[in-house]
């Protein structure tokens, strides 16, 4: 136990101590605050000028509202006729001029307004919300000419949505919660896909170099192969979760002291978002309620349930594949190339969970994803995306045990696999051996 | 008191037996030889002894009892593919190994520092092992090997790779581990060096030994009863009518005696007839020779059975 823990700080502390370790755990998030400041500057860009639309309303449809002045463009209704300020225009006096036509037929549905322009065609960030704009106000024009009651009118529109509502959990408006377990699980399935690969290829690619090292052969005269091979295992898992916590306190941080000192204004880039989605975007302040709405569900979350399995998973999931990892690592010799082909079992199961997380978190109680939940090989990436949709308690149990059993049978297996394989030169090492060994005594 | 003792060791590899049936006795405090050919099986019983493998049959006793979880601390290994962790600092390095056999964290400083002083690389401690020349390295595995003073040290073909100074160096070190009673196991091929500091051997081909016992007692079981004189004059050509004379040059013959034969009675007849002579030397064949012949001939013994 004591040399267990000496290979597991070793592993630990040379790894947390490199340079290249302190460079990524740093500059990502910092990374992350310069994409931050890109996209806002993105977002928030503007001409410098600021362009003068003149607008033509023989009909006076606008007589009652205004188009809303942006930074860069501003509207003037000026008394004068379309001809002439076509040809102000021409002066370039405006850039621009929005003819408005008179409605002769409040029955048609459709009404083409004309833009005159010169050498300033209108950017379609603009264009949309110009044209959002119009829309509202003959829409106001025609209930005033039609002469129909304003509120009775108000009182057609409203929003459909389909709430499910579970009869086994007493829960509320479950329909956020679809989207927000959605995210969430989305999220927690990645960050497990991610974390297995990336430790887990580390972890490969050390017992790797030990072996092509040769310091393998001094290292087990002193210890026994399965501490070696565990001590590395929990030696970087340690290295990832360093790493994923740091990450999870820089990058919130930076990015939040990115928005202050550089100022940009969220509005600014949910505007920019809602342009480029087609106009039909979020009014900032039904974005701040959506915000509260995310927020208050994510708070409504049993984080007593979700935060122990989620480390649960993790570890299950991480020990599985590290140390399937580490047997692939053993069998191979100096030939990385070569030896690409032994990971290819492993990676196909960690690629396949992707997916069928992905399914799952859109349709969380499928039999696929209650199946692929269970199953140990699917289970650390797929469970997790599904536990912010409260799955049945017996379904959580089940894959726990299966976990644990599973990663017990797969740390012993690949034990056996590296106690032989760590000591194989020169050879190149099939499937078929690598069977026997694991069976030999 | 033997240190070790193997007893009809077997070891397969899948269908390749790489151990077969192996039987010696190392007694404590020797420097003991273990010879044969590459791929004869050696390492392969190294890795036994240091319970870095199991046999799959047959009794390992160390110091009278069988091989357990407490003797890897007991035994210092450096095996003939040396490796070390490149990027560690040489200091934490050794530490860690020493760590690694038991030693407390005070105690391997305090050999570590005295083996730097001794080798006068004080200044090494804070340099990463790739900053090392190879024979810097070597150094460095050798400390690891012996830091925490086993009972048994085992080096596999410990001087490859050696320049002659750094050979004489690791010598001198394991003779005076050596005469402080450490048992010293020095596998290798060459035989030369085992004839310089080997009291005992055994002679491993393909897997099995095929001769064990002193080095003295092996040369003497091997020998062919040659014996070279030097003389000075003429010899007469009636004296050695009843010998029979192998090669002889102008002043130097030799002669092999039949089994039986006494040397004295011999030298005492050449007096008599009055050679004069200058030495009278038995010709012992070298290890090398032994080892030559042995290995031919089981090798042999192998192909027509």
């Amino acid at each position: 136990m004591d040399k267990l823990w000496l290979i597991i700080q070793r592993e630990y502390l040379t790894r947390v101590k490199k340079r290249s370790f302190i460079l990524a755990t740093i500059l990502t998030p910092i990374a992350f605050g310069l994409f931050f400041i890109v996209v806002g500057f993105i977002f928030s860009y503007e001409d410098g000028d600021v362009k003068q639309i003149a607008i033509s309303d023989p009909g006076n449809v606008l007589s009652v509202s205004k188009i809303p002045n942006t930074k860069s463009i501003t509207f003037t209704k000026p008394q004068k006729d379309l001809e002439e300020l076509k040809k102000d225009v021409e002066d370039e006096k405006y850039s621009g001029v929005i003819a408005i036509p008179v409605v002769k037929n409040l029955q048609d549905k459709n009404i083409e307004i004309n833009y005159f322009y010169a050498e300033n065609e209108l950017d379609i960030d603009s264009k949309l919300k110009i044209e959002k704009s119009l829309g509202r106000f003959f829409r106001e024009y025609k209930i005033k000419e039609l002469g129909l009651d304003k509120k009775k009118l108000e009182a057609l529109e409203g929003d459909i949505s389909l709430s499910p509502r579970s009869l086994l959990n007493e829960e509320k408006d479950t329909s956020m919660k679809a989207g927000v377990g959605a995210a969430l699980g989305g999220f927690m399935g990645f960050i497990m896909y991610i974390t297995v690969f990336i430790y887990g290829m580390m972890v490969m690619r050390s017992v790797m170099e030990e072996k092509v090292n040769r310091i393998v052969e001094v290292m087990i005269s002193s210890v026994k192969p399965f501490q070696l091979m565990m001590g590395k295992i929990i030696g970087v898992g340690g290295v990832g979760l360093t790493q994923v916590a740091i990450w999870a306190i820089l990058i919130p941080i930076i990015s939040i002291s990115v928005q202050l000192i550089f100022g940009f204004d969220p509005e600014a880039m949910n505007e920019g978002a809602a342009g480029m989605s087609g106009g039909g975007g979020m009014d900032p302040d039904d974005m701040q309620l959506y915000a509260a709405q995310i927020i208050t569900e994510l708070k409504s979350q049993n984080w007593w349930l979700i935060a122990p399995l989620f480390i649960l998973y993790f570890l299950g999931g991480y020990f599985l594949y590290a140390s399937m990892f580490a047997a692939v690592g053993s069998a191979m010799g100096d030939d990385l190339g070569e030896g690409q082909a032994l990971t290819i079992p492993i990676t196909i199961p960690v690629v396949l969970a992707l997916y069928i997380m992905m399914v799952a978190v859109k349709s969380p109680n499928s039999s696929l994803a209650v199946w692929a939940s269970i199953f140990p090989l699917f289970s650390p990436i797929v469970m997790p995306s599904r536990l912010a949709f409260s799955p049945p308690a017996w379904q959580i149990a089940l894959s726990v045990v299966v976990l644990i059993a599973t990663c017990i049978f797969f740390v012993w297996l690949s034990a056996r696999i590296y106690r032989v394989g760590i000591l194989m030169y020169g050879k190149k090492v099939t499937f078929k051996e690598i069977g026997k060994w694991m069976f030999k005594g | 008191m033997n240190i070790l003792s193997l007893e009809n060791v077997r070891k397969t590899y899948d269908k390749h037996v790489a151990v077969d049936g192996v039987s010696f006795n190392m007694p404590k405090g020797c420097v003991f030889g273990m010879l044969g050919p590459n791929g004869a099986g050696k390492t392969s019983l190294i890795r036994i002894i240091t319970t870095i493998t199991q046999a799959d049959s047959g009794v390992v006793l160390y110091n009278g009892e069988k091989l357990n979880q407490n003797h890897p601390s007991q035994i210092g290994y450096m095996p003939e593919e040396r490796g070390l962790y490149k990027k560690m600092k040489v200091g934490d390095h050794l530490v860690y190994l020493a760590r690694l056999k038991g030693l407390s964290k005070s105690d391997a400083l305090r050999e570590i520092k005295s083996w730097f002083e001794k080798f006068g690389i004080e200044d090494w401690w804070n340099k990463k092992v790739e900053e090392l020349s190879k024979g810097m390295q070597q150094k460095i595995q050798f400390i690891s090997t012996v830091v925490h003073r086993p009972g048994l040290l085992i080096l596999d073909e410990p001087f490859s790779g050696l320049d002659p100074i750094n050979t004489n160096l690791i010598k001198d070190e394991i003779d005076e581990l050596h005469r402080n009673g450490t048992s010293i196991i020095f596998s290798t091929h060459r035989m030369e060096q085992v004839e310089e500091v080997c009291e005992f051997m055994v002679l491993i081909n393909q897997g099995k030994n095929v001769l064990e016992g002193s080095v003295k007692d092996v040369k003497n079981q091997y020998k062919e009863n040659l014996f070279k004189i030097d003389f000075e004059g003429e010899i007469p050509s009636d004296a050695l009518a009843q010998t029979n004379i192998i090669t002889q040059k102008n002043q130097s013959i030799t002669v092999q005696l039949k089994e039986g034969d006494d040397s004295n009675a011999l030298l005492r007849h050449l007096i008599q007839k009055n050679v004069h002579i200058h030495s009278f030397n038995e010709i012992l064949p070298t290890l090398n020779e032994i080892f030559i012949r042995k290995v031919a001939s089981s090798n042999l013994e192998k192909t027509t059975t």
